[in-house]
């Protein structure tokens, strides 16, 4: 995780799906084709959905770390 | 709400169309109903069911049910539990035009009584992400195959795609709920601990050291969850079909259904249907009007009910399964 260069940070853990995954996409339509993003989220709802809707849109997450009940995920923009 | 407020004196009408296969003709009000067409307390005033199997009704057919009802029925239209839409204030003078009009769309009025009844189910895979099974599609199936078949009671059946089961396939006859059996694979698994946070029935727990997933079978509900929140798609699908629910109903004295299979598939449901309406029918003769739950529980029965699917379940069978268990509503 630590050899990926981090374009970006977003702290997700004070939003309530949807608006967790809505975040993280407009987040995302503003970085370049590749660029990674860091996200932070907590476990739980926002865990079983902001995955699974990244990999949905063609997003690759590329490095994950746990910290406590939070989640550091690293994104990776894709088409 | 008394018996007063009924206006007919009668408890029979002369109708100018054939319910469930006879012909035209005087026809009981018990009749009638059985035929989908419902008797209200107004005089000569009867509520007429539609089908709509799984819940979908398409526009074309959902105008005609408007024009229909303007012309015909009140000023509203009442949705059944049962995802039936129903046009009220008919009056059976008027049930030919009625019957005319709407199977200018292909509209059928659906029945009551002693028999296979309409499927209903949840919206499905097609658009639901949870969806795991394509719950729409053996509604049609079985719906066209199955529907008005004669038994002993009334039949019930549903479509859930998954485990959140809003078509409440425990409260039906037989019903069918979606299910994915989760398989992991080592080689593509980072121990990135999300699969076991994403878990909502603690069926996976990581690995202290390796972050790797522990998973207890016990637990599953076979939702997919794990599946869908793998970055690395070392989770991936295994065996899927459906989880079977027989025996369950409502009324005064609920049935809680029991599974009795898992995993069939798609294909093994019509087979399924048949082979446990033939049961039903067999084992339900000379007992009046009794549903397939109550009869499960009589001594003995749940373990010939299995033994008559056993060519249908197959490896897929529960090991003995309970009978459908009884819930108290009325404490």
């Amino acid at each position: 995780m630590s050899d990926i260069k981090i374009d970006a940070v977003l702290d997700i853990t004070n939003e309530v799906c949807p608006m967790t995954f809505v975040k993280t996409k407009l987040k995302l339509e503003t970085m370049e084709l590749g660029q990674h993003l860091e996200v932070i989220i907590c476990d739980g709802e926002p865990l079983r959905n902001v995955p699974r809707s990244l990999k949905e849109e063609g997003h690759k997450i590329v490095g994950t770390k746990k910290e406590g009940n939070r989640f550091h995920l690293i994104v990776e923009r894709g088409s | 709400m008394l018996d007063h407020y009924i206006e007919d004196e009668k408890d029979k009408v002369e109708v100018t169309v054939p319910v469930i296969g006879k012909t035209a003709g005087v026809m009981s009000f018990n009749d009638l109903k059985t035929g989908g067409y419902i008797k209200q307390r107004q005089k000569d005033k009867f509520t007429v069911r539609c089908m709509v199997p799984g819940g979908r009704l398409p526009i074309k057919k959902l105008k005609k049910i408007v024009e229909v009802a303007e012309k015909y029925g009140a000023d509203y239209v009442h949705l059944s539990i049962r995802q039936s839409l129903e046009i009220p204030y008919v009056d059976y003078h008027n049930f030919d035009k009625v019957v005319a009009e709407l199977s200018e769309v292909d509209q059928k009025v659906a029945s009551c009584g002693p028999r296979v009844r309409v499927p209903t189910a949840c919206s499905g895979c097609e658009y639901n992400p949870n969806g795991l099974s394509d719950t729409q599609g053996l509604t049609k199936v079985v719906n066209d195959k199955f529907f008005g078949a004669e038994c002993n009671h009334k039949f019930k059946t549903s479509f859930s795609g998954c485990p959140i089961d809003c078509a409440r396939t425990s409260e039906m006859d037989l019903a069918f709920q979606g299910a994915v059996f989760p398989e992991w694979e080592e080689e593509k698994c980072t121990g990135c601990r999300i699969c076991a946070s994403a878990c909502q029935e603690d069926a996976i727990h990581d690995h202290p050291e390796t972050g790797e997933p522990i998973f207890f079978l016990d637990k599953c509900l076979y939702c997919a969850d794990c599946i869908r929140a793998c970055p690395t798609e070392a989770w991936v699908s295994g065996k899927t079909g459906h989880i079977v629910r027989i025996g369950g109903k409502h009324g005064r004295h609920p049935f809680k259904g029991s599974v009795v299979a898992k995993f069939v598939s798609d294909e093994d449901v019509p087979a399924i249907i048949e082979k446990t309406v033939e049961w039903y029918n067999k084992h339900g003769v000379g007992k009046g009007r009794i549903r397939i739950g109550t009869l499960l529980r009589e001594e003995g029965m749940m373990q010939s009910y299995m033994e008559h699917m056993k060519d249908v379940f197959k490896d897929k069978a529960v090991k003995d399964p309970k009978p459908p268990l009884e819930i108290n509503i009325q404490e």
